[in-house]
């Protein structure tokens, strides 16, 4: 429903009992990953460690949820275990309209449940069920047991669970949403298991009323046009994000083999167009987005001798074939999908998982650590290895693995190899572009691709001017926050500018708002980092591993000079932003 | 007359901008819900989705069960819905072998006019509208 104020359900998960809170700010913060960051602001603990009971486990959504088309992501925001600090991570599925349509802007979880548990709530229920017998089940079986736990609502609700890996506190651990898709890094799982929350599940099932007058179903009609009859959104439908593997690879910009290479004719089974033609198996959409970016590979296993076969659907991204494939020198693309199945069930994020595991197989060439750390041994290319070693990982079966699913790092620190640990303040995105991407990894909000165009910037320009390379990095951060906080997915911000969000936000009633989109967007940005800065933020805790300084792309090897002063001069203007008013 | 089909469902993604659509254009409300299509999934989503809406039988059992008239029958199958003369007292939903018919917390029922406003707004080219009389098959 369209409000200016903020509709909160905070839950104390210990007691079970919940309360409404109306919560101002929507002029100041919008919503998403503003209102994520005032929500930490009110109820986080910054000084306490991320796994005490008092933090906040935060679920945002925004002004346009449900009322435009891709509006369709929710913010998770939460005290990382990967770093420490405050961090956001987001997703799609059907959370955000399930959250919607139960009158909530955020979800806000406290407390510690004594058991296991599973928490369900709509617009009129809220209810905490044990479910201790869940502890251990991976993402899929905990999926069909959920849905028989909480009968009704196929269709109109989202499941978030975790699997094993978010149990055991793993740095790794996603919260699967939805099946096939992922509040994937930074520990979100881990945030979770450590409220004993298996699972949440939100049932959107109340309606409001259209805005009144004509225009709010015509603007409806003409984004929707924009984004379906137009070829501005044909990549992500098409071949989707997997496009780019034959790119990247053919200008020497992708990870292959713990990034000891750029480019390898292995890609031709793993491109795009490979998956695509041998295996995807269909296509899926969030909800209340039309384009459907979602593909879904299958794997065929044959039980025996006889022809006996199950069969298993996974999803398929650019970012786990980077992760799964190339990173490990796999090259069969129903093999990346058997890595990816497994790290689907035990709940672990498939960039961090498949970066780490490329990290173990180094060390185990430089006889750093043996298989009587890695319990498999472990070679480039050798998928089979490489399931088994997910699976460990996921599950934490050992000292070596619970060291490693807190970051790869940390396990570096134990047991050597930190030159060649690809790690950009988390383990590293598939996009081995240049100087301005590593810098941007590594001292980026999320630590993720999507927090600047960085990796864009280097496929473009090849000279070396840090003023205006940096400048790129400032100037692109607020319009994404921005976006992030309505909560569009970023694979929009074509089709939703600057001008476009101002005219939804003022059709839907927002009008405030949709006149002050610059002065909110800086707001955002700055709140955002002045709220991580609180939990222990310093450019000076970041990095960058001499791997990153050995890599040669389209533009030669990186050069160290200008990767160390854009990280300073990158890291001097978030301080900047920091201390501002 | 024409009727509502969803002869393509296996195209289906589950974005669901047809039950947005629909309660949007035809009922003025912004849910999945409060609409004359609605889109489950069937066991979750890896076994694909089902739409669920009204087949337009002829005669419709829920026009017949329906005490006010609120419910008529519609040439070539559904009904006509003239929402003020509905009591809300949910035969029509007791009625419907498909369960087609959605009935809000407000007593409010939803169901598919035929009206074909959903169809320009599936992305899969799902839906059709067809002339009743040529429906060789009826597939959801």
């Amino acid at each position: 429903m369209i409000r200016e104020e903020f509709r909160i359900l905070l839950v104390d998960v210990a007691s079970g009992k919940g309360k409404i809170v109306l919560l101002d700010g929507r002029n100041e913060v919008a919503g998403g990953s503003g209102l994520a960051a005032l929500l930490y602001m009110q109820y986080g603990q910054p000084e306490l460690d991320w796994d005490d009971a008092a933090q906040p486990l935060i679920f945002a959504i925004g002004p346009l949820t449900g009322y435009f088309p891709l509006m369709s992501k929710m913010v998770c925001s939460f005290k990382s275990n990967y770093h420490g600090e405050y961090t956001e991570s987001h997703a799609g599925g059907r959370a955000a309209l399930s959250l919607r349509f139960s009158d909530l802007d955020a979800l806000v979880l406290v407390g510690k449940a004594k058991r296991l548990s599973c928490l369900g709530i709509g617009a009129n229920h809220l209810e905490l069920k044990d479910a201790a017998f869940l502890r251990g089940t991976d993402a899929e079986s905990s999926g069909k047991l959920i849905r028989r736990m909480f009968k009704g609502g196929s269709g109109h609700r989202s499941i978030m669970r975790i699997g094993p890996s978010g149990e055991v506190g793993s740095a790794m651990a996603c919260i699967n949403v939805d099946t096939y898709r992922h509040f994937g890094r930074m520990g979100g799982g881990a945030a979770m298991g450590a409220k004993n929350i298996k699972a949440i599940v939100i049932h959107g099932d109340s309606d409001f009323d259209v805005p009144p007058g004509k225009e709010y179903a015509r603007l409806y009609k003409e984004v929707y046009t924009k984004v379906t009859s137009t070829d501005m959104m044909r990549k992500y439908h098409n071949l989707g994000t997997p496009a780019n593997l034959q790119g990247l690879n053919d200008i020497s910009s992708l990870p292959w083999r713990n990034l000891q290479q750029t480019s390898d004719p292995g890609i031709s089974s793993i491109t795009g167009k490979s998956f695509a033609d041998n295996t995807l198996l269909r296509n899926g959409a969030c909800s209340g987005c039309p384009v459907g970016c979602i593909h879904i590979g299958f794997i065929r296993e044959k039980m025996a001798t006889d022809n006996r076969y199950h069969y298993h659907q996974v999803a398929y991204d650019y970012e786990p074939i980077f992760a799964a494939g190339t990173m490990l020198g796999v090259t069969n693309s129903f093999d990346v999908l058997r890595i990816l199945d497994v790290m689907e069930k035990v709940g672990l994020d498939a960039m961090s998982g498949g970066v780490a595991l490329g990290w173990a197989t180094e060390a185990t060439e430089q006889g750093l650590i043996s298989a009587k750390e890695t319990l498999v041994p472990l070679s480039f290319g050798d998928a089979a290895a490489y399931q088994q070693a997910a699976r460990h990982l996921g599950r934490g079966s050992n000292d070596f693995y619970r060291l490693l699913g807190q970051g790869t790092l940390k396990a570096a620190a134990v047991y050597g190899g930190g030159d060649f640990g690809c790690v950009l303040g988390q383990e590293m995105a598939g996009y081995a572009t240049g100087e301005l991407f590593f810098a941007a990894q590594t001292l980026g909000f999320r630590h993720s691709h999507l927090d600047t165009g960085a990796y864009s910037y280097d496929q473009k320009n090849s000279d070396r001017d840090i003023t205006r390379a940096v400048d790129f990095l400032i100037d692109d951060e607020p319009g994404r926050a921005f976006l992030t906080s309505m909560v569009g997915c970023l694979f929009a911000r074509s089709a939703y500018t600057e001008e476009q969000l101002a005219e939804c936000l003022r059709t839907v009633g927002f009008d405030k708002l949709s006149s002050s989109i610059p002065q909110v967007s800086e707001h955002i940005r700055a709140l955002r980092w002045k709220v991580r800065a609180r939990t222990g933020f310093d450019p000076d805790n970041f990095a960058i591993p001499k791997r990153f300084y050995q890599v040669k792309t389209w533009k030669g090897v990186v050069d160290k000079e200008y990767l160390d002063s854009l990280k300073q001069e990158y890291g001097r203007r978030i301080q900047a932003i920091i201390a501002g008013d | 007359m024409k009727q509502l089909t969803t002869p393509r469902m296996d195209q289906c993604i589950g974005c669901q901008s047809c039950s947005l659509a629909c309660a949007r254009l035809v009922y003025h409300r912004i849910s999945w819900n409060t609409a004359g299509i609605r889109i489950h999934s069937s066991g979750g989503l890896s076994t694909g989705f089902i739409a669920n809406r009204c087949l337009a039988c002829d005669p419709p059992p829920c026009a017949e069960v329906c005490p006010t008239g609120a419910f008529t029958s519609r040439p070539g199958g559904g009904i006509i819905m003239k929402k003020k003369l509905c009591i809300q007292c949910g035969k029509c939903i007791d009625a419907c072998p498909v369960d087609a018919i959605y009935q809000d917390r407000r007593g409010d029922v939803y169901v598919c006019l035929h009206c074909g406003q959903c169809v320009p707004f599936c992305p899969q080219n799902c839906l059709e509208m067809v002339d009743s009389h040529s429906i060789e098959e009826v597939l959801v």
